[in-house]
């Protein structure tokens, strides 16, 4: 069981949180200019680090916000976050 | 005499409260405080089981957890539970227990002819032997296989116990409530901080229960605790898992408080492990006879539970702690024949002269049939036989370090002990007392009063007081150091046993490693060695040992298998808790449930919700109910419960820009209190989801989801809205469980309408297709959209939740006169069926691009949209994709399976290539035939082909005709007029 820190609510079980995949892909700003391989990176290609790892989550059962946090996938240590603040992007 | 084996007094039994219960059909008697182990052995009894493969008679071999041999039933009937350790299971009035194995009787076990076959049933055997002939082979022999070896029954009905689930968040979590344990729960909790001790025995106190009373620090102990502010005590509780971060799991045996067994989900800042240790066997021929124990055990019998566990005992130790059961035993009566030392030195505790000690001596063999007689000993070269019906052996001590593995923390061999023991700690964790490889009472407590205060300080508390409580003395301390001279002694006088419940000897593991495994953890699943419910608490580290001394090698390089949870097996009752049967997952009801309930509906799950399938009295079955009702709908009129859709209510001055971003189509120019259409896709351009949204003002909007994706499209949108697109000013709230919505259709629901809104004026000028109208039912808040999903005329109409049920029952009361009758999902289906309307999760599967479906033409050229840029995938605009079709059955009558897949040819058993699947299936009141939707290649090229949809696992097979996926009014002149 994970405990996942939200920015609103704190440190809550995991079961309380969606979560929603690596927060490093960025989705590309015009997807008119966006070539093949760039939206297929962006669509499908995903690192699988052992270590830090930027994800996306959302506290779907409590405020539903979305967030971003550094966790180590080894340890499952939170590294840096909970980050909101999606002004410039995550 | 009842209980011939019972000390007049001591132990903490109550002498004066009997209680019956019965063993094997055999009536007899303990007392209370009692195990059924220790009420067993008061009435001479040491057998209790068969062996796991050799079906060998096998006795009680432990006092606690680590028991491998006396697993037993209790109860009978649908409350029986097998496999309980009899060493753990408290006596209770009227206990029924039953050995698991023996048949015809646990003392005649015909079973037993397996030994006879002992050479050839060695690891692997099974493997080997039954193979062949063919893949079917295994499963046949497998039934027979797991009769003779058998593990207790599960009981044939459904369980009729309760079970409970609990939270608890704690600063500091001690597990383990021994000397350390209590020291450090004491210390932690003195300074305020929230305490909780769990232990998995009825009583506190850990080692100090098996030492010789008086009792009196127990009440000492129990009055101290009850002063401190916030200390929760878990008696019973079996911590059975570490899941990182403070996370621990636990299985609380309960008595009487309305559940059988709670399970504790426990969130701790700081974690103390004092979980102990655990004595180890040595390992000769024969070491599995009844009446041969561990010197632990038996100390623990003599002086807990003031049982004899033999009148001629003989102690075969390799270090000193099993001094300490000689010397109760023989304060409690029992003839100490001998103490069989495999060291050369003394013990470095003075022992009576009334004990005779043969030190560098090794016990070989343990005579006797159904319990040991006597003990053969070799000591300087002679041979030498020692009556007795007690064997005490003890081959060291183990710290219990499972938990402490799981999460997953690192272990070194330590030779002095000849165990493992924890190498590093971990953050908010702390080993103390034998669990950390510290033995001796007094440093026990003294490193359970320092990780007490560590964790404390670790948080921030003040400075814990030092506690007032007086550890009870020992007379000496017993060192339990082991020697080099192995544990494992040489013998052929017949079986060693390394894992008494797997039935694993020293010769299997020879022959795994014979036979090329090396790894420990390929030894283990090759011999089943430590594979048993006991997960080889006193087998493991004797298994390691053995494959180290074959292979000349360290333990430590050996290594240990890897420790997993759970601890000790957990019910599945207990991880259901009352989430079972119907309450498995989270129930939503409609506000108009009860009137469904109450009329007739049967139910089917949609997502979380419960909903309508068909009213029962509508018909003989499924079909012809569903039938009747849609019917009454294309006829006349009828209503449906669908509150159930998601509403997700969306404002901002960038309401529109948003949806435009959602939605493939356009919404900016959608005018005020209008509806459309909308399909949403996914980022790789697969259609998402769908639904109607009506535009109430300038900038506000109130989407529609299907019932099953409304969460996830509401994370979707938020997740666009405060991600991608923090920019817009866009506001999104679900609205879902606010209102109550009624479908009104069929050529007479305006009519009803009219009657229900007095005075409103609902013509088709004032509310055309897709108009919505806000309006006033009995002073209450409604709204009236015109939307169509079956293909009539109908509305749909919203009001606050609670009104729900009384609009329903205004509608059928109104429209009594028209003929109304409510419908179900079934014949929502035949009618959108018939109409082509496409449902998420059958037609729109997660598999289909919008061109799929015919919703290409849907999809904006002039503006971007999530999944926009995935439409110019070439793989999209293949020619021969599967396309969106309709289907009718040639025969008219043969119903088209749902899932079927489409082929050329008539099925007859020889594969064919697949041109396709049947999406969804309908009877279609309107032709009189069944009809279905589905998806086939070239779509309307395929137009008017006979083809075969065929179900080869329900053995369905329908001819049928491809056809337009629109099978009634095409032009929509019912809908829109």
């Amino acid at each position: 069981m994970l405990r996942i820190p939200c920015p609103y609510c704190g440190e809550r079980d995991q079961t309380e949180f969606t979560y929603g995949g690596d927060a490093r892909v960025r989705r590309p700003a015009d997807t008119y200019q966006a070539g093949a391989r760039e939206w297929n990176d962006y669509l499908y290609f995903r690192d699988n680090p052992a270590g830090e790892h930027w994800e996306y989550w959302q506290h779907s059962l409590g405020c539903r916000q979305w967030f971003t946090l550094a966790r180590d996938t080894v340890s499952h240590k939170v590294l840096a976050g909970p980050a909101a603040n999606f002004g410039g992007g995550p | 005499m009842s209980q011939p084996f019972r000390l007049p007094s001591g132990g903490l039994v109550d002498r004066s409260r009997k209680l019956p219960f019965s063993f094997n059909g055999k009536r007899l008697e303990g007392y209370a405080g009692d195990t059924l182990a220790s009420a067993l052995l008061a009435n001479g009894i040491h057998l209790v089981g068969r062996s796991f493969k050799y079906h060998r008679p096998r006795g009680i071999f432990t006092a606690g957890v680590e028991e491998p041999n006396a697993l037993v039933q209790v109860g009978s009937g649908a409350h029986a539970e097998p496999n309980l350790r009899a060493t753990e299971v408290p006596l209770s009035y009227g206990l029924e227990a039953y050995s698991q194995r023996g048949w015809p009787s646990l003392r005649f076990d015909l079973g037993a002819v397996a030994q006879l076959l002992a050479p050839v049933l060695a690891a692997g055997f099974y493997y080997k032997t039954f193979m062949g002939p063919g893949r079917r082979a295994w499963p046949f022999y497998e039934y027979f296989i797991r009769r003779a070896a058998g593990l207790g029954k599960a009981p044939e009905a459904p369980d009729p116990d309760r079970y409970d689930h609990r939270h608890l968040h704690c600063d500091v979590l001690v597990i383990g409530a021994g000397p350390a344990g209590l020291a450090a729960a004491l210390t932690a909790a003195s300074t305020g901080a929230r305490v909780a001790v769990a232990d998995q025995n009825p009583l506190l106190g850990g080692s100090l229960l098996d030492r010789a009373g008086p009792w009196d620090w127990l009440e000492q102990l129990m009055a101290q605790l009850a002063k401190l502010p916030d200390v929760l005590l878990l008696p019973q509780t079996a911590v059975f898992g570490h899941y990182r971060q403070g996370r621990f799991g636990a299985l609380q045996r309960l008595e009487n408080q309305g559940a059988r067994q709670r399970l504790w989900q426990i969130q701790t800042q700081q974690a103390i492990l004092a979980t102990g240790a655990s004595e180890r066997p040595l390992v000769f021929s024969h070491n599995d006879r009844p009446g041969v124990m561990l010197a632990s055990a038996a100390r623990c019998y003599v002086n807990r539970y003031g049982v004899q566990p033999g009148r001629n005992a003989v102690l075969f130790t390799n270090n000193d702690s099993a001094y300490a059961t000689a010397f109760d035993l023989m304060q409690a009566g029992v003839a100490v024949k001998a103490i069989v030392d495999l060291r050369p030195g003394p013990a470095a505790v003075p022992v009576p002269k009334e004990i005779e000690v043969l030190t560098s001596a090794k016990a070989f063999n343990a005579k006797g049939r159904r319990h040991v007689a006597a003990v053969e000993v070799e000591t300087d070269g002679l041979r030498r036989r020692l009556d007795c019906d007690l064997l005490c052996i003890s081959g060291g001590w183990s710290p219990v370090l499972h938990l402490f593995a799981h999460s997953p923390g690192q272990i070194r061999y330590q030779e002095a002990l000849g165990a493992w023991v924890p190498k590093l700690e971990q953050e908010g964790l702390q080993v103390a007392g034998a669990a950390s490889g510290v033995f001796g009472r007094e440093a026990c407590w003294r490193q359970g009063l320092e990780a007490g205060a560590k964790a404390v300080q670790a948080l921030g508390f003040s400075s814990p007081e030092k506690p007032a409580f007086t550890l009870p003395r020992e007379a000496a301390e017993f060192s339990v150091s082991v020697p080099e001279i192995s544990p494992i002694l040489p013998g052929k006088k017949g079986p060693r046993f390394v894992d008494l419940q797997n039935d694993v000897t020293v010769e299997d593991i020879e022959l795994a490693l014979r036979e090329g495994y090396r790894s420990i953890e390929q030894v283990k699943r090759y011999t089943t060695l430590g594979m048993g419910t006991d997960q080889g608490r006193t087998a493991n580290i004797n298994g390691s040992r053995v494959v180290a001394e074959v292979l000349a090698r360290p333990v430590s390089a050996v290594g240990a298998t890897t420790f997993r949870p759970p601890w000790t097996p957990v019910t599945l009752g207990a991880v259901a808790g009352q989430q079972s049967e119907t309450s498995l997952a989270p129930l939503r009801r409609s506000p108009i449930h009860s009137w469904h309930e109450e009329n007739g509906a049967v139910f089917m799950p949609s997502g979380l919700w419960w909903r309508p399938h068909y009213y029962r009295n509508h018909g003989a079955g499924l079909v012809e109910a569903a039938a009747f009702e849609a019917q009454n709908v294309r006829r006349r009129v009828g209503i449906a419960d669908v509150s159930t859709l998601g509403k997700i209510d969306i404002q901002g001055e960038d309401a529109s820009e948003f949806l435009n971003r959602i939605y493939i189509n356009h919404w900016s120019k959608l005018a005020i209190g209008k509806a459309r259409y909308g399909v949403m896709l996914r980022e790789d351009g697969y259609v998402f989801d769908d639904g109607t949204t009506a535009r109430l003002a300038e900038n506000h909007y109130l989407m529609t989801t299907t019932t099953v994706n409304a969460p996830a499209v509401q994370s979707h949108l938020e997740f666009y809205q405060q991600v991608i697109w923090p920019d817009l000013d866009v506001k999104i709230t679900s609205v879902t469980d606010h209102w109550a919505v009624v479908a009104l259709a069929g050529p007479n629901s305006r009519s009803v309408l009219g009657s229900l809104f007095e005075g409103l004026d609902v013509g088709n000028e004032a509310l055309p297709f897709l108009g919505v109208m806000e309006a006033e039912l009995y002073g209450v808040q409604a709204r009236i959209a015109r939307i169509s999903f079956s293909g009539e005329r109908a509305y749909e109409i919203a009001v606050p939740a609670d009104y729900g049920l009384a609009l329903w029952e205004a509608l059928l009361e109104v429209g009594e006169t028209f003929a109304i009758g409510p419908y179900g999902l079934e014949a929502m289906d035949y009618l959108r069926i018939e109409k082509g309307h496409l449902v998420v999760g059958a037609d729109i599967d997660g598999r289909v691009s919008p061109y799929d479906v015919g919703l290409g033409g849907m999809c904006s050229q002039n503006k971007d949209f999530i999944g926009r840029r995935s439409l110019e995938k070439p793989a999209f605009h293949e020619q021969g994709r599967l396309q969106l079709a309709g289907f009718m059955s040639t025969d008219g009558k043969t119903m088209i399976t749902a899932g079927a897949q489409l082929v050329a040819e008539s099925f007859k058993g020889k594969p064919q290539p697949s041109l396709g699947r049947i999406t969804s299936r309908a009877y279609s009141p309107a032709l009189g035939a069944p009809i279905a939707l589905g998806l086939i290649a070239g779509g309307p090229e395929a137009y008017e082909q006979p083809v075969y949809a065929v179900s080869p696992i329900t053995d369905e097979q329908a001819e049928v005709r491809v056809t337009s996926p629109c099978f009634y009014d095409p032009q929509g002149e019912r809908m829109k007029g």
